[in-house]
C-alpha cells in the first residue's frame, strides 16, 4: 500500500509540474504584463528599466522557478478583470460547481446502478430493450443540446423551473450554498440533469454489459447451485464485482465531466469556475486562466487518487499486489 | 480488383448487414447526409459564404411553411439573413470533414504508437501506455478547450478564425490518439505470441516490416470498431467547442456554431436557427453510433478495456 502511495504521489507531481510549465509558458506568451501596468506614455527607456526591476528579462528557468514558490503559496497574480487575486476568484466560483457535479454524479448513482442492473438480468424484457435503444440516444445528443431542449421545454414552454442562475444561497462558513433553500435546489435540477446526461447512457451500458458477463462466472453458477436466493446472488455476490470496473472508468470520467460543466455552466449561465474561465478567456484574463488550470488540476490528481485508494481498498487483489493491478 | 470484390461480396460483414434493418437505414442516412453536404455547392439555393448574397433585410425569416415564412427560405433565415438550408449543408460538410480528417490524424498516430508500444514492449510501452493514461484522465474536451483558448488568445481572433478548421482537426486528432494505442497495443500482445510471427521472424524480416505487413493487418477490426465511434466523437467535440466560440467561427459556421448563434435567439421565438442544425447533428451523430454498434456486433473484437 506504501508503495502504491508513493508511486501515486510521483505521478501527481509529474502531472503537477506540466500543469505548471504549461501554465507558465502561458503567462509568458499571452499579452505583455508591462501594457496591462502601464498606459502608453511610458516611453521605451522606462519600459526597459521597468522590465528589468520586475525580472521579465531573467533567463527561462529563474523566471520559471519564481512562478512556482509564488504559486506553492497559492499566489497566482490578480485577475485582469476583478482586480483581486486570481484563485480567490476561482475559490469563489468552486462551490458553485462543485454542487452542480454533486448533482449530476447522484443523478447518474441512482439510476444507472438500479438500471444497469435490471438490464442485465431481464435481457429481454421490453423496459431493457427501451433503455438500451434511449441510451444510444442519450450518447449521441451533445450536452450543450439536451441543456438547450431542457430549457426549451421546461423554461419557455412549460414554465416549471428556472433557466438561468442560482437563484438564492446562503453562506456557510467560504461555501456558498444554494442547496439548503427551495429555490436554490430549483435551480440546480436543470443543469444536473443536463450534466449528467451523457454519462448516465453510458455508465448504464457499462453497468450492464459487466453485470452481464459477473453472471456467466463460474462462482455464480456456483451460488446458484448451493441455492442461494436470487436477490443475494444479484444484489451481493454479482454486483460486488460489477462494480469495480465501474470504479476505474467513474475516476477517469471525472475529467470529462469537469470539461462538460463549462459547458453546462454556459448554457445556464451558472456562475461557476466553468463559466468564468470562458469569459476569462474572452477577456485574455491570463492569470485567471492560470489559476483555473491549476485548481482544475489539483482536482484531477486529487480524483483520481482517491478513485485508486477507493480501488485498491475494494479489489484485495491490487493490495497483495503490491500496487500492481 | 475483382478478387477483393467477390471477397467483399461474399463477406459475413455484408451478409449480416442485409439482414439488419438498423444498419441499412443508418447507413442509407448516413450516405444522404454526406452526400448531400458534400454536394452542397452545387444544390444549395444561395451561398453563405459570399458576403453580396446576404441581405440583413431577410434576417430572422420562420420556415416558409409558417405564416410570415418566405418561399425563397424554406427553412427560414438566421439572424444574419443566411438562407438556414445552404448554411446547414455547408456546415455538416465542414463537420463531417473536421470528424473524418481528426479521426484520421488520431488513428496514423494512435497505431503507430500502439504497435510500438505492443511489439516492442518494455521501457517504451510503460513510457507509452503511462502517457496514454495520464492525457486519457484529462479528458479531450478539457484538453481542447484550453489549447483552443490559449490559441484563440494569442492569435487574436481574425488569424484564429482563418485557421480554426486546422486546428480543430490538430487538437482533436491529437487529444486522441491513447485511444487506438491501447486498442491496438491490446491485439498486438494477443498476435505477437501467435506462431506465424514467429515465422516471419525466423524468416529474418525487419521488425518494421512485421509489424506493418504482418501484425497490423490483423488488428483492423478493433480499429475499424473504435473508428466508428471516434468519427461520431469527434464530431461531438467539434460541435462543442464551436458552440463555446472556440471553434469554427460564424462566417464560416459548423453545425455546433449554427447552433451557438441561434441560441441566442431562441428565448425570442426564433427556435429555427437552433432546432434545424441540432436535428442535422443529432441525427448524423446517432446513425455513426448505430453503425458502430452494429460492427461491433458483428466483427466482436476483443476491444482494450481497464
Amino acid at each position: 500500500m506504501i508503495a502504491f502511495l508513493v508511486k501515486r504521489f510521483g505521478q501527481a507531481l509529474v502531472v503537477m509540474f506540466v500543469i505548471s510549465l504549461i501554465s507558465f509558458s502561458i503567462q509568458d506568451n499571452l499579452g505583455d504584463p508591462l501594457r496591462e501596468l502601464l498606459g502608453q506614455s511610458v516611453s521605451e527607456a522606462e519600459r526597459q528599466v521597468l522590465r528589468d526591476e520586475m525580472g521579465l528579462n531573467d533567463p527561462f528557468l529563474v523566471q520559471y522557478w519564481r512562478f512556482l514558490k509564488k504559486a506553492v503559496r497559492g499566489d497566482l497574480g490578480n485577475s485582469y478583470f476583478f482586480k483581486r487575486p486570481a484563485l480567490e476568484v476561482i475559490m469563489e466560483k468552486f462551490p458553485a460547481t462543485m454542487e452542480l457535479v454533486l448533482g449530476a454524479t447522484l443523478i447518474i448513482l441512482f439510476l444507472s446502478i438500479p438500471i444497469g442492473v435490471y438490464c442485465a438480468i431481464n435481457p429481454r424484457s421490453w423496459f431493457t430493450k427501451v433503455m438500451m435503444g434511449m441510451s444510444i440516444i442519450g450518447i449521441s445528443i451533445p450536452v450543450f443540446l439536451t441543456a438547450i431542449m431542457l430549457i426549451y421545454l421546461f423554461s419557455i414552454a412549460l414554465g416549471w423551473l428556472p433557466s438561468f442562475g442560482r437563484g438564492e444561497t446562503t453562506m456557510i462558513g467560504f461555501w456558498e450554498t444554494g442547496m439548503l433553500t427551495w429555490d436554490g435546489l430549483v435551480h440546480l435540477i436543470l443543469p444536473s440533469v443536463a450534466l449528467s446526461s451523457i454519462m448516465l447512457p453510458l455508465f448504464i451500458r457499462l453497468i450492464r454489459s459487466e453485470m452481464m458477463e459477473v453472471l456467466e462466472q463460474d462462482y455464480i453458477r456456483f451460488a446458484w447451485a448451493k441455492g442461494l436466493s436470487r436477490k443475494r446472488i444479484w444484489f451481493l455476490h454479482a454486483l460486488k464485482n460489477t462494480l469495480l470496473p465501474v470504479i476505474t472508468v467513474g475516476g477517469v470520467q471525472i475529467g470529462t465531466m469537469i470539461a462538460y460543466t463549462i459547458l453546462t455552466e454556459t448554457v445556464f449561465q451558472w456562475p461557476g469556475m466553468g463559466f468564468l474561465f470562458l469569459e476569462a478567456v474572452n477577456r485574455v484574463d491570463t492569470p485567471l486562466i492560470i489559476a483555473y488550470l491549476i485548481v482544475v488540476g489539483v482536482i484531477f490528481v486529487i480524483t483520481n487518487t482517491v478513485v485508486d485508494l477507493i480501488y485498491g481498498l475494494v479489489n484485495p487483489t491490487v493490495r497483495l499486489a503490491g500496487g500492481h493491478s | 480488383m475483382t478478387r477483393y470484390w467477390h471477397l467483399f461480396k461474399d463477406s459475413a460483414l455484408l451478409y449480416s448487414f442485409g439482414r439488419d434493418k438498423v444498419a441499412m437505414a443508418s447507413f442509407s442516412v448516413l450516405l444522404l447526409l454526406v452526400v448531400l453536404s458534400f454536394l452542397s455547392p452545387l444544390i444549395a439555393p444561395f451561398d453563405p459564404y459570399d458576403p453580396a448574397g446576404i441581405d440583413i433585410m431577410d434576417s430572422d425569416i420562420p420556415p416558409s411553411w409558417q405564416e410570415e415564412g418566405d418561399p425563397r427560405f424554406t427553412l427560414g433565415t438566421d439572424a444574419q439573413g443566411r438562407d438556414m438550408l445552404s448554411t446547414m449543408l455547408y456546415g455538416t460538410r465542414i463537420s463531417i470533414t473536421i470528424g473524418l480528417f481528426a479521426v484520421l490524424l488520431q488513428s496514423i498516430l494512435g497505431i503507430l504508437l500502439g504497435l510500438a508500444a505492443g511489439y516492442y514492449g518494455g521501457r517504451i510501452d510503460a513510457f507509452l501506455m503511462r502517457l496514454a493514461d495520464i492525457q486519457l484522465s484529462f479528458s479531450t474536451l478539457m484538453v481542447a478547450i484550453v489549447v483552443l483558448a490559449v490559441f484563440q488568445a494569442s492569435f487574436g481572433t481574425e488569424l484564429y478564425n482563418d485557421l480554426a478548421i486546422f486546428m480543430l482537426i490538430l487538437v482533436i486528432g491529437i487529444a486522441e490518439w491513447p485511444q487506438y494505442a491501447r486498442t491496438v497495443r491490446a491485439s498486438v500482445l494477443a498476435e505477437k505470441k501467435k506462431e506465424y510471427v514467429d515465422a516471419v521472424r525466423v524468416i529474418g524480416l525487419g521488425s518494421r516490416r512485421i509489424m506493418l505487413r504482418h501484425i497490423l493487418p490483423n488488428t483492423l477490426s478493433p480499429i475499424l470498431v473504435i473508428s466508428t465511434v471516434q468519427v461520431a466523437n469527434a464530431i461531438m467535440s467539434e460541435a462543442a467547442l464551436s458552440f463555446l466560440g472556440l471553434g469554427m467561427p460564424v462566417n464560416k459556421p459548423s453545425l455546433g456554431s449554427l447552433i451557438n448563434s441561434g441560441f441566442e435567439y431562441i428565448l425570442s421565438g426564433s427556435w429555427w436557427i437552433t432546432a434545424f442544425p441540432a436535428a442535422i447533428l443529432i441525427i448524423l451523430v446517432l446513425v455513426i453510433n448505430l453503425l458502430g454498434d452494429w460492427l461491433r456486433d458483428v466483427l466482436n473484437p476483443k476491444l482494450y478495456k481497464d
